[in-house]
Order: C-alpha cells, then structure tokens, then sequence
C-alpha cells in the first residue's frame, strides 16, 4: 500500500518535471517563432530588430571566417580573469578587514561610498591609467565586483557563531587558526553566492569596457554592429553572451553543490 | 592540595553606559579528580566565572591557579571547555570534530585516528567517525563533543550546561556517561548548572552563588554515600530529596 502510494507521489513528480520542461521549451519557440514572424510580416523593424534567421546566417558567416572565435575568446578570457580577480581581492580585503577591527571600523565609510558609486563611471580614467587594453578592461570587469564582495564576505565573517570560536579559544587557537579551521570554511556557502552575483558583474564591467576601448570582444562586436547599423552583428553578440554567461553561472552552481554539501 | 585555586576574583563588565560588577571576591579551592557544581540564580555570574578559570578572557582582580600555574589566555591542554550546545563543525566528519583540538596544538598527526577511535568507542559511539554531525541525535552530537573535549587530555574540565539542551532521557544518560568517563580518567571537573538535582547527582560538593554582585553563598558537600552512586542512582536514593530541599531552600532565600 505504502510502496503504491510512493509510485504514485514519484511519477507524479516527474510528470510535473515534465510539465515545467515543457512550458519553459514552448516559451523558448515562441519567443523565436514570434521574433521570426514579426519581422517577416514586417511588423516590426527589420533593419533594428533583425530576425533569428539573419542572426543566424550572420553567425554562419561569422564562425566561418573565424572572427567569431577571436572575438568570444577575448571577451571570455577577461570576463573570466575579472571575475576570478574581483572575487579574490575582494574577499582578501574582508579577511584584512576581519583581522584588524581597527582597520574595519576606520575603513567603514569609505566603503560605503565605493559601494554607493557606480563603478562603470570610473571607465574613463581607468583607461586613461592604465592604458586602452585588455588590461583596464579586466580592470573594469574585477573593479565593479570588489567592494561588493568585500562587504558581504566581511559580514559573512562577522556573523559566524562566537561559540564555535570559542571551542578553539579553549584550545589556546592563534587568530590565524580560528580563520582557517571556524570562520572561512563557515563562510563558503555565503563566498559562493557572491560568486554568482559577480559573474553577472564582471560581464556588465567587461563588456562596457569594451564599449569604451576595445577592437576586439562582444562588447567591441555590438558597438561596431551600432555604429555601422548592422543590428544582425548586435542581436548576435547579445545572444552569444547570454549562452556563456549561462554557461559560467551553471558552473559556479556546480562549484557550490560540491563545497556547500556538508554545510548544513 | 588544591589542584584548582581561584583567589579574590572580581569582574566587571563595561558598557557605553555603565559599570557593572559580576563578581566580588571569590575564592575558592578545588582539589584533584574533585566534581564540583556552581550553582545559583540567573546573573550571579557562574558562567562568568567558568570563563576566567577558563582563560577566555581576564578578571578585572585576582588570580586563578591550576595545578600551580596561573591561568591566562592562550594556555594549552590545561583545560577543556564544554558548551551549551555541542558546537560540533558541521563540515567536519566526527572523527575531525574529536581530533580538532590535536589539530590546533599541533600535536603529532599519527595519532589522532587511533585517539578519535579510542575515543568514540569510550563514548559508545565506535562507529560513526566519518559521519558528519547532522547525521547524529543531539545527544549523540554532545557525547561527540565530551570526546573532543577529552582528546587534548586536559587538565581539568569545565562544564557549562552542557545537559541543558538535550531531552530529559538523553541527559540523564549523559550524566551517567560523563561522571563515569571522568572518574576514569580521573579528571577534576567544575560543571555550571541551573538544576539543583543535576548538581547534587553528578558532584562532591556543590558551591552556591547569590547575584547583584555574584559573591560565593554557601558550599553543600554531598554525603560520601551518595558520591560513590552513578547520578541515575542518586536521584533514587534517600538522601536525595533532604539536600535537594535545603539547596532549595538556600537558593529560595537569595530571592
């Protein structure tokens, strides 16, 4: 009786799986169908909106001279470097931040203002800096995430339970041992979700930073596409961020089921 | 000999608006493989107390000895601090838990698995060190940490409320395990309580703290017949209830 009742409960999960597999695939084709149709009745602007059929055959066209891999590549490789940079730093500066109140508390306000400030805003004088390059475009990608995480790690920090301190306080622990052994591996599953948050902010930083500089990238490919009104190129680039902004997101996903297993 | 020595401790806690004296002036003596309770109402700073002997942090007056040596922060292996709650970490495995304080003094690695093993077996637990916490009972996760207390081999045992989470059949039996492991390995122990029933069931004497300042009220010793009993057997025997009803009635006389 009890095993009947549990065959049903579980196809009833899967059925309602398939369901929801099936909704978000119809929503995907009607947005496709509905962009083709549209622009082939000329309901809406082809010259601006382009249509899945021209982007592909641009895509097409782009992939076979090989441009497309260089631009993608360039534009990957900074989002990523941005990213791991900005993550990084970020939370080195928190553990700075935790290991000298002192520090924390006279640093207290200029962090809000760094966090308050639009970092895109500091594009132009980063380039002036540090040169029109992949450089101040990595910059970009890692500056716009650093404070962010800087705040949300410390706080993670911060709001570890003093008891679990404590137990190694009674062992005689060095500061340096309650970081390693309580506070950090306490504050991972918090570290991985600023993760997720700043995959989407280093490609809003690298991507305007390649509005601002570059001459290769996707960023560089969707201003060229605007200026010489080639919006096929444009709806391309945006499409192709899209699937490896996924992309990247999912493996930090990943990432966290693995470490955030036994956290609970 | 006394092997525990506190002497003229005062403590008092600062805040942005006022002064606040805890602790005046006491002393008291413990001797070696003794268990003795600190007792009495809500805010006479018993914990305060566990937590200088414990060298957490300093008192404002006076000294505390253990074995001779005076206490401060960072001392190692003197002593072994049990909490409220296990505070196991939960993204360790058991045995991790056991051998963290090993780990922290940095102790020869070979034999932490031999010392956890050993351990857990003694706890009655032999077979769950590559568990994680959350997979054991709360009594189990406090039995757990009773081991990884004992791992370091401390000198001495602090206890505080390390029963008063747990359901009343898994402290009762913890009680039991707790005072026949220390009796074993011969430790001296001071466990801060609020149940009066616990204290007399699991120590030789029982020292009972007044509050507003926290000042050392009287001290009970339990009769030698009762001592020699696991405290499951105390709490059925006679005797019992005539201590218990005056330790109530001492502690209904603070207010």
């Amino acid at each position: 009786m009890d095993n009947t009742l549990f065959k049903q409960y579980q196809q009833m999960l899967k059925k309602e799986k398939r369901y929801v597999r099936l909704y978000q695939l119809i929503i995907l084709l009607v947005f496709f169908c509905g962009w083709e149709l549209l622009s082939r009745f000329g309901w809406i602007d082809r010259l601006i909106f382009s249509s899945p059929t021209n982007v592909w055959h641009t895509l097409v066209e782009k992939v076979s001279d090989g441009t497309l891999t260089l631009h993608v590549g360039v534009t990957l490789m900074e989002t990523i470097i941005g990213f791991i940079a900005g993550t990084l730093i970020g939370t080195l500066i928190a553990i700075v931040l935790w290991w000298s109140p002192m520090l924390s508390k006279i640093l207290d306000p200029y962090l809000v203002i760094l966090n308050a400030m639009p970092k895109v805003a500091l594009g132009p004088i980063l380039i002036v800096a540090l040169g029109p390059g992949y450089f101040s475009i990595v910059a970009m990608g890692a500056l716009i995430s650093i404070i962010i995480t800087t705040i949300v790690v410390y706080t993670a920090f911060k709001g570890v339970d003093p008891n679990y301190s404590k137990v190694l306080q009674t062992f005689g622990a060095t500061r340096w041992q309650i970081f390693r052994e309580v506070i950090l591996p306490a504050s991972f599953p918090t570290i991985i979700s600023t993760l997720k948050v700043n995959v989407g902010l280093s490609w809003v930083g690298v991507i305007v930073g390649e509005f601002l500089v570059a001459s290769k990238g996707l960023g560089y490919l969707i201003i060229y596409g605007f200026q010489v009104f080639n919006f096929n190129l444009v709806l391309m680039s945006l499409l192709i961020i899209a699937f490896f902004a996924t992309i990247m997101y999912q493996v930090v996903e990943l990432i966290e089921k693995a470490i955030v297993k036994n956290n609970g | 000999m006394e092997f525990l020595k506190v002497e003229n401790i005062h403590h008092s806690y600062f805040s942005n608006t006022q002064a606040k004296e805890v602790l005046r002036d006491i002393s008291l003596d413990i001797r070696e493989g003794e268990f003795v309770s600190f007792i009495g109402p809500s805010g006479c700073g018993k914990t305060t107390l566990l937590s200088i002997i414990a060298g957490l942090f300093s008192s404002t007056e006076g000294k505390v000895y253990i074995d001779g040596e005076e206490i401060s922060t960072h001392n190692q292996s003197l002593i072994g601090y049990m909490l409220q709650q296990d505070y196991l970490f939960p993204w360790k495995t058991i045995e991790e838990n056991v051998t963290i304080g090993l780990k922290i003094m940095e102790r020869s690695t070979k034999t932490h698995k031999v010392t956890a093993h050993a351990l857990l077996r003694e706890i009655g637990l032999p077979h769950v060190g590559n568990n994680y916490p959350r997979e054991l009972s709360g009594g189990m996760r406090q039995r757990v940490a009773l081991a990884r207390t004992l791992a370091v081999d401390p000198k001495i045992l602090l206890l505080d409320e390390p029963f008063s989470a747990l359901d009343y059949q898994s402290k009762l039996k913890l009680e039991d395990l707790v005072v026949e492991t220390l009796k074993a390995y011969r430790k001296t122990a001071v466990l801060v309580t609020h149940d009066i029933g616990e204290a007399i069931a699991m120590s030789e004497r029982v020292f009972l703290f007044s509050a507003n300042p926290g000042t050392l009220h009287r001290v009970f010793e339990i009769p030698s017949e009762l001592q020699e009993l696991s405290p499951f057997d105390v709490r059925q025997h006679p005797a019992y209830s005539d201590i218990f009803q005056t330790i109530w009635k001492e502690l209904e006389s603070l207010g």
